[in-house]
């Protein structure tokens, strides 16, 4: 059964230095208050896996939470870059960052292997590119009933799955729509799994297309109003696109996106 | 009217997509040209964006790929691996809208770095969903801006496969789609030769010269002898699209 925890204790429970973490949203539904409870604990060393890194990993990578990121593609969404990102790539600060670098395609495909307990995924894709040369996470497999070549890709299996919802019952049963993403994937990929959430309710009324995580399939459940802002939650609030724009201007340079993280993350200690 | 080359190259773009096909749209000027078809001579036109929504009809032009309002205006919203599963390796797109960083003369691109992948100069954010869709969707519509900095003799990284090294590469390494039929810039149109796949340049923009294409050009460029000119914006494609454009200006 789900464990109903504050999102600090959630946070100080589930993840430890050194834990492979995914915090997913596919733009929607980004569990940003679950990061900012990461930078507020100062975790280190974490490999952070996530599609789209989005402004929630440029500032974890940016306040030196981050070892390695597994990831597909690491841009503000119509915005352009992500600074800190490249401030860790292109010049180590402020520590170096190693990539694991993959395609949209064979990440969604490793996280459902992971979800599935299976090792590997397969997949058409990467054959000609350079990622597919350069990369030990990707490997040409003959197909056991054709010959046929095709790509296979390893599972993600994270130590801890991070997502946000719109809501959940008081048993820890948890409803999400919208675009769903790949949550669901991410919290049975996880060995340990936290779901935020914008509210608790009695009862959780149904919603056709509607994604349900049981209860029993969630490790934690943490009530954070507004916690995917500046992405957003389908029904509660819209994405903030003002923000995402802004964030080129306050992460470009290290004193304004320090000054910015002291102000609006870790002056937040305790808050909740 | 007079207009931008920007919107000269997003008009073109938005023509070379018919009624009917299903197109699958990345952020940014695929986005803005898809949006652009739909709402002038292609109104049937299915966008699907790498979100998960298929068939989105936004009023406002989405900043991201996963804007809510893509998801309010679908036909149908489904979970990211079927997306790229069941949608796009299934071969249900007609069309791939994409863009890139760098060009090179085989329509192969580059998304990933400038420079030396483990020690980059610039590190682009990837390639996204971008290598599957130039491998699986019927065919690729590339827009990019041209100038010596993006048509490239060699690039940085080959992150989605055109043609590869030449003609044969995309049936030796098994890609499905035709590849890139049409590279869209600020200053014309280039086609791929149908013997040697090289890109060609077929069309120039209005007050356009082949010198100017020549220059903005890394590779010795091959111009097609039946040269057209593009047909100047309509009024009512440069309103649409003005208007369009407002809507993400408003959001900042």
């Amino acid at each position: 059964m789900a464990e109903r925890l504050r999102l600090d204790e959630a946070v100080a429970e589930l993840v430890r230095d050194g834990d492979s973490v995914a915090l997913e949203g596919f733009t929607h539904l980004i569990p940003f208050a679950a990061g900012h409870e990461i930078v507020r604990q100062r975790k280190r060393d974490l490999t952070l896996i996530r599609m789209t890194p989005d402004l929630v990993y440029d500032q974890l990578i940016g306040m030196g939470c981050a070892r390695k990121l597994i990831f597909s593609w690491g841009g503000n969404p119509g915005v352009g870059s992500l600074h800190r990102l490249r401030d860790a790539v292109e010049h180590g600060w402020p520590t170096r960052l190693e990539l694991e670098e993959h395609s949209h395609a064979g990440m969604a495909a490793r996280y459902a292997a992971g979800a599935s307990n299976l090792p590997f995924a397969v997949l058409r894709g990467y054959v000609g590119t350079e990622l597919m040369e350069r990369s030990d996470t990707l490997a040409p497999i003959a197909c056991p009933f054709t010959g046929e070549t095709l790509t296979a890709v390893p599972a993600l299996r994270p130590d801890v799955g991070v997502v946000h919802a719109q809501r959940a019952d008081r048993e820890g049963n948890v409803q999400l729509w919208g675009i769903v993403g790949v949550q669901k994937e991410i919290v049975l990929a996880s060995a340990r799994s936290l779901v935020t959430v914008e509210e608790i309710v009695d009862e959780l009324e149904p919603l056709p297309g509607a994604v349900i995580l049981p209860a029993w399939a969630v490790t934690a459940v943490a009530e954070a109003p507004r916690g995917a802002h500046p992405s957003y939650a389908h029904g509660y609030y819209d994405r903030d696109n003002g923000f995402y724009q802004r964030w080129d201007a306050i992460s470009r340079e290290r004193d304004s996106f320090q000054s910015w993280m002291e102000e609006h993350v870790l002056a937040g200690v305790g808050a909740r | 009217m007079t207009f931008e080359p920007e919107e000269v190259m997003t008009v073109v773009a938005a023509r070379a997509l018919t009624d009917e096909t299903v197109c699958f749209v990345g952020i940014g000027l695929p986005s803005t040209a898809a949006n652009l078809a739909r709402l002038t001579h292609a109104p049937r036109t299915v966008l699907v964006y790498e979100s998960g929504t298929i068939g989105s009809k936004p009023a406002t032009l989405p900043l991201s790929i996963g804007d809510g309002e893509l998801a309010e205006t679908a036909d149908s919203v489904v979970p990211v691996p079927e997306i790229f599963a069941y949608w796009l390796q299934g071969g249900r797109i007609d069309v791939g809208f994409l863009g890139a960083a760098q060009i090179d003369r085989f329509a192969n691109l580059n998304s990933t770095v400038i420079g030396d992948y483990d020690s980059p100069k610039v590190r682009l954010p990837g390639g996204g969903g971008a290598p599957e869709i130039a491998a699986m969707a019927k065919e690729v519509i590339v827009i990019i801006r041209q100038s010596q900095r993006t048509f490239v003799e060699r690039l940085h990284f080959r992150s989605s496969v055109g043609f590869g090294d030449g003609p044969g590469d995309r049936e030796r390494l098994g890609l499905p789609g035709k590849g890139p039929t049409i590279v869209i810039t600020d200053l014309g149109v280039l086609r791929p030769d149908p013997d040697t796949c090289e890109l060609t340049l077929t069309q120039v923009h209005p007050g356009v010269t082949v010198d100017q294409a020549r220059e903005a050009t890394g590779w010795e460029l091959r111009v097609a002898d039946d040269l057209e000119q593009t047909e100047p914006p309509t009024s009512e494609e440069l309103r649409v699209l003005r208007e369009l454009r407002s809507t993400l200006e408003a959001a900042a």
